[in-house]
């Protein structure tokens, strides 16, 4: 059951992950990736992270893609500039792709011997030991607040950076329209003197 | 195995069924209330031909206009369906679908009774799926409902109707904002530490049992209540339609069961939210605060609960509609500045401040 259910979901995903690409209607594209979303948040359910999949429904399904949406419809992309990809650029790419992949399925069967699997397994158990594989969102939060601490600041500090990054840089057109506003203020205002 | 599936698709079924009809009865209950407010008599003539001609009871549901909501369903059943030739027409019939959906599926995480079983003594909460992710689950899928607007608004290919998509998914994306954080302190208090618990609604019932949560953090409930209004898109906050100035906002090309559509989802939402609403903060099936459950043991006393919490969800429809025949409609503007200015600093702090009352709560016990 749960094999058919993981078949039919990645089909779905990579599916709709396939229309994002060759659209060329950008708000046919933007649709099919929040089906993409919704697809890798029913595979994260397949796999019993339900925190992580209602966090990829709600944050990028509900909210980023809408701003998405937002853009495309205010700029009225569609119909607009239809991109015509170079064919040499597509088959390059393709290309890669496939060498890519292939090469990847390929290194990770022949490498993926019982003995190595051990390994792993022990090497991560006996750090991990207080940390017990749940679905449950308690767990997840004890654990991102107790061993994974130092990367959740740091990607915190890193969004921290971004954002005022981004208000840095749009607080220059601000300034900018003020000072208009101000000169043209003190314009009127000279020549009232006046 | 196929029993229990048969059984909980009968019960998904029966609960659709039950919020429709609800859906279907508060807009008759918004254009009486509404009539009650402006003193009018409101809709007080449809009638079947055998059950109105019953002596006292046949004038009585006249009266009450209890068959208007199968004339108006069925209005919007029979009229004409236009298509508008300038529209995208997949996109067009997409977005009441769109919108409906998310306003359906959130019900299933929402508790709606309890019952004791007469064996164990053990309580069952009813409800459809106790996932342990229940609330986030219902912010997530609300959320989703954002696009039937973005996308019934660019599909109408229509100025005054990208104007209402673009206002009201853009409160409906802030107001979201400080509507997760008022609901945190809850979730707090329903998952004490040494528990093995979960954001599911079942907990925070529970969590209720003697004490309701609206007593012990009333901004927090009202925080949550405003937020609601916006989500629902109902006025002080109808930016989605804002008839005044918009036409019909988001909606302004739809017609017949594609309107209708629109109409049942945001009927649909608000009584979902109310039933969210008291779920978190009005005790959810519980009796009254401090008095324990007077519900027997068995279906009996599961029957009483669910009853219990839908009139508890009826007072609330009752709200939102005295709500609406009261107050004006906020400006654009005045809408942004509540949700980002005032609104959201609000609940910031009104989690900072119950993160430290239950630290130094749980000190002191200790």
């Amino acid at each position: 059951m749960t094999d058919l259910l993981f078949y039919i979901f990645a089909g779905f995903t990579i599916l709709s992950a396939f229309c994002v690409v060759i659209n060329q209607n950008a708000v046919n594209s933007a649709m099919f990736m929040i089906l993409t979303f919704v697809g890798v948040a029913s595979l994260s359910i397949t796999m019993q992270a339900y925190f992580m999949a209602i966090l990829q429904v709600l944050v990028y399904g509900g909210a980023i893609m809408v701003l998405f949406l937002f853009i495309i419809m205010l700029l009225g992309v569609e119909g607009g500039d239809k991109l015509k990809p170079n064919m040499l650029t597509v088959l390059a790419s393709v290309s890669f792709l496939a060498i890519a992949l292939v090469g990847t399925v390929i290194a990770f069967s022949l490498f993926d011997s019982p003995s190595l699997g051990n390994k792993i397994s022990t090497s991560i158990s006996s750090e991990a030991d207080f940390l017990v594989f749940s679905s449950q969102t308690s767990q997840l939060g004890y654990g991102l607040f107790t061993k994974y601490m130092l990367p959740v600041q740091v990607a915190g500090f890193l969004l921290l950076v971004a954002m005022i990054g981004v208000i840095y840089l749009s607080k220059k057109e601000v300034v900018k329209t003020k000072t208009l506003d101000e000169s043209i203020k003190g314009s009127v205002a000279g020549s009232e003197v006046s | 195995m196929i029993l229990e599936v048969l059984l909980h698709v009968l019960a998904a079924v029966l609960m659709i069924t039950v919020v429709m009809t609800m859906a279907g009865y508060s807009v008759l209950a918004e254009r009486k209330v509404s009539s009650w407010i402006q003193g009018r008599v409101g809709p007080n003539r449809t009638a079947l031909p055998i059950l109105s001609s019953i002596p006292i009871v046949g004038p009585l549901i006249v009266g009450l206009g209890l068959f208007q909501p199968l004339a108006d369903g069925l209005k919007f059943l029979f009229k004409e369906e236009v298509m508008p030739g300038h529209v995208n027409k997949f996109y067009y019939v997409l977005a009441p679908i769109i919108t409906l959906i998310p306003a359906m599926t959130t019900m299933v995480v929402l508790p709606f009774g309890q019952m004791i079983d007469p064996e164990s003594g053990q309580r069952i909460p009813l409800i459809l799926a106790n996932i342990d992710i229940g609330i986030l689950f219902i912010f997530a899928v609300g959320s989703l409902g954002v696009y039937g607007v973005v996308i019934g608004g660019w599909a109408s290919n229509n100025k005054y109707s990208f104007l209402g998509s673009v206002r009201s998914s853009a409160q409906m994306i802030s107001y979201e904002l400080a509507m997760g954080i008022s609901v945190i302190p809850v979730l707090l208090l329903a998952n004490p530490p040494g528990m093995e618990g979960g954001l599911s609604l079942v907990n925070v019932i529970t969590s209720q049992d003697s004490l309701w949560n609206f007593v012990l953090m009333p901004i927090s409930a009202l925080l949550f209540l405003i937020c609601l209004f916006a989500e629902t898109n109902r006025t002080p906050f109808d930016m989605a339609e804002s008839e005044t100035d918009l036409v019909g906002g988001f909606h302004t090309e739809y017609g017949s069961f594609k309107f209708g559509l629109f109409f049942v989802s945001e009927y649909t939402h608000i009584i979902v939210g109310s039933g969210v609403f008291v779920a978190l903060f009005f005790g959810g099936s519980n009796f009254l605060p401090w008095l324990p459950n007077p519900w027997p043991s068995g279906i009996i006393g599961g029957v009483f609960s669910v009853l219990w919490f839908i009139a508890k969800v009826v007072c609330m429809i009752f709200l939102f509609i005295w709500v609406r025949w009261t107050l004006p409609r906020f400006r654009y503007d005045q809408v942004m500045n509540l949700g980002w200015k005032i609104l959201l600093p609000i609940s910031i702090a009104n989690l900072v401040f119950y993160i430290i009352a239950f630290a130094v709560y749980e000190k002191l016990i200790n």
